[in-house]
């Protein structure tokens, strides 16, 4: 196999943390930028847990019928990173309803529009 | 049987006060819990630096699991100095939020402020201690999850624009690091800082390894607010309220200066990263932009608070300058002025939200006249700012000094003179506050409502007394830098 069909997961990986970030700096919408976050994001669980599995590998059992296993450090650490993922997800969404509270919009020129004319001296 | 145990418990215990407080609800007892919680902090990473002071490191296997298997926790005179500092300002933030956050923020939150208050300062101290690249990724989130919450309590509805620009950008920069440690792993095999230390020389340069450096390098510059990643700190300190801008303006980039110099001295070494690859010139280029215009830019600023903010990129600057000159007296000078910038910005934002208490806020125009009704705070102002510039018998002084000498070690003559050069920018934005306090009439027919309570003077007074207590007794800040100095470049501990 070419070095390129077998390490399509850091493919998939690259195109998945440049396409997230693409979108959190193209995008004015407040909620879209934080899609291209979470994009983002999942970019790195692939790119822990694909070199964790081994082709034939088994979860780490400690028996004679089992020769080859995968290593189970990455998901573990994953999990950990999904959570940490959803934790700013959610406080991001949270925020984002308080904007729209605030200033009755989330498109990013029309906040900054809105605050333009408030010297900072307050 | 206690003391033993005591690396885990400086991140435990305020770790555990967070979701007590939210239990418990009431704000005196969320306010007592919260001073108990970082009182203690501060008294375990002042038994841990004794310790390590007599003993060299400590390593503390979580749960008994021994490292490289299990998590480690480990202190060193680089990692030590960085608690003191920070379970210092987190055990004196925490008293003064008492009349500060009263005034600031509707009652029904204060025990959400002290909750995440607590929870901020668990994750900045987990982030110092832990000798584990992922762990300290957790803690780094932990921290900053918490920081964009305490911003978006500001009163100002541009805190929540402010607390989400920095979610975006703080995000994108841990990521980076996660990256980047994906990456070690991947190589290396082990998260375990101390064993990575020992493998990375096997493999020396390969392109995972530089891939890995670059990546962390970005995303720690993002959280260290490195100039031009700066972006999100301006506006996350203006806008957050006083007592959570004093907190992070001093200890939370100081916190990923650490991260930086722990990856960079420790993980990667100096014969890397100094040696083979241009770091050093890019730091140092990157430094002295972010030195020469943040400083003009605080010039220009209608209010306090972003002044010192910008002055805030400024002294990053001369922090990350210092590791990029990468000799002994200039990582000294890094390790010093990640102190010593730490109190002086520690004691001024707090100042500054005394008067924001009771001017009403900290636009220069309210500042007029402000020496007759608010003496003492303003004479403190004008002492940290003193302690800014680096005037001699200041905090700031020895900073800019061992700056100098690791410049001037370094064979750079002209870094020294630009360090002197822009000392006097800082004179001159000091300047703008001494003139409005002290030389201006206020405003007539509004008189400010008098001194900021005694509780928050004191707190904030400390801290100046600080300023100018290690301009002259050098012996735990310059001797304290210059072992963590050692240590990074590979000497004796």
């Amino acid at each position: 196999m070419s070095a390129f069909a077998s390490h399509y997961t850091y493919w998939i990986t690259v195109l998945l943390m440049a396409a997230g970030l693409y979108i959190v700096i193209a995008r004015g919408n407040l909620v879209k930028k934080l899609i291209g976050l979470s994009i983002f994001q999942t970019s790195v669980y692939l790119l822990y847990i694909a070199p964790g599995k081994l082709i034939g590998g088994t979860a780490p059992i400690l028996s004679e019928s089992y020769k080859v296993y995968s290593n189970p450090l990455p998901h573990v650490l994953i999990l950990t990173a999904i959570v940490v993922g959803i934790a700013t997800l959610a406080l991001g969404l949270a925020i984002v309803v308080r904007i729209r509270e605030a200033y009755g919009s989330i498109e990013e020129d029309e906040i900054v529009a809105a605050d333009a004319g408030r010297g900072e001296r307050e | 049987m206690i003391a033993e145990h005591l690396p885990a418990l400086q991140v435990v215990v305020p770790l555990a006060a967070a979701p007590l407080i939210v239990l418990l609800r009431h704000p005196g007892i969320a306010w007592a819990l919260a001073v108990a919680a970082s009182v203690f902090a501060f008294g375990a990473s002042v038994a841990l630096a004794l310790e390590v002071a007599r003993t060299g490191v400590i390593s503390y296997a979580m749960g008994n699991w021994p490292p490289p298997w299990g998590i480690e926790y480990r202190v060193d005179a680089l990692s030590a100095f960085v608690l003191v500092l920070v379970s210092a300002i987190g055990a004196l933030v925490a008293p003064y939020a008492w009349r500060s956050v009263a005034a600031e923020l509707p009652r029904a939150q204060h025990y959400l402020f002290y909750a995440v208050y607590c929870l901020c300062l668990a994750g900045l101290l987990g982030m110092t201690i832990t000798g584990d690249a992922f762990n300290l990724f957790v803690f780094m989130e932990i921290a900053s999850l918490s920081m964009y919450v305490l911003i978006a309590l500001g009163r100002d509805r541009r805190a929540l624009l402010a607390s989400y620009q920095y979610l975006v950008l703080g995000t994108i920069g841990a990521t980076f690091y996660v990256i980047g440690v994906g990456l070690l792993y991947l190589a290396t095999g082990t998260l375990n800082i101390a064993d990575l230390a020992a493998r990375l020389p096997q493999i020396g340069g390969t392109r995972p390894v530089l891939a890995a450096l670059s990546f962390i390098t970005v995303g720690v510059s993002l959280k260290l607010a490195l100039f031009p990643l700066h972006l999100w700190l301006p506006n996350a300190y203006a806008y957050a309220p006083s007592a959570a801008t004093a907190l992070l303006a001093a200890t939370a980039t100081k916190v990923s200066v650490y991260v930086l110099l722990r990856f960079y001295f420790t993980v990667f070494g100096a014969a890397l990263v100094v040696d083979a690859l241009p770091v050093s010139e890019i730091l140092i280029g990157l430094s002295i932009a972010a030195v020469v215009t943040a400083s003009l830019v605080a010039l220009w600023q209608a209010n306090l608070k972003r002044l010192l903010a910008y002055s805030s990129v400024a002294q990053i600057g001369y922090i990350t300058l210092g590791v990029g000159l990468a000799t002994r007296d200039g990582l000294t000078a890094a390790v010093v002025h990640l102190f010593n910038h730490g109190i002086t910005k520690g004691a001024l934002f707090l100042l500054v939200g005394g008067i924001a208490l009771r001017a009403g806020g900290v636009g220069f125009e309210r500042l007029q006249g402000l020496a007759r009704t608010m003496p003492l705070t303003c004479l403190g102002v004008t002492l940290a700012g003193l302690s800014l510039i680096g005037v001699p018998g200041t905090a700031g002084f020895i900073s800019k000094w061992y700056l100098v000498l690791g410049a001037l070690e370094a064979g750079h003559w002209w870094l020294a003179g630009l360090v002197v050069l822009t000392s006097l920018i800082a004179v001159a934005y000091v300047w703008r506050f001494v003139e409005a306090a002290y030389l201006s009439e206020p405003p007539a027919g509004k008189a400010s409502a008098g001194e900021a309570p005694w509780s928050m003077l004191v707190v904030s007074w400390a801290l100046v007394a600080a300023c100018i207590w290690f301009g002259f007794d050098t012996s735990f800040t310059v001797g304290g830098a210059q072992r963590a100095a050692l240590l990074m470049l590979g000497g004796a501990p």
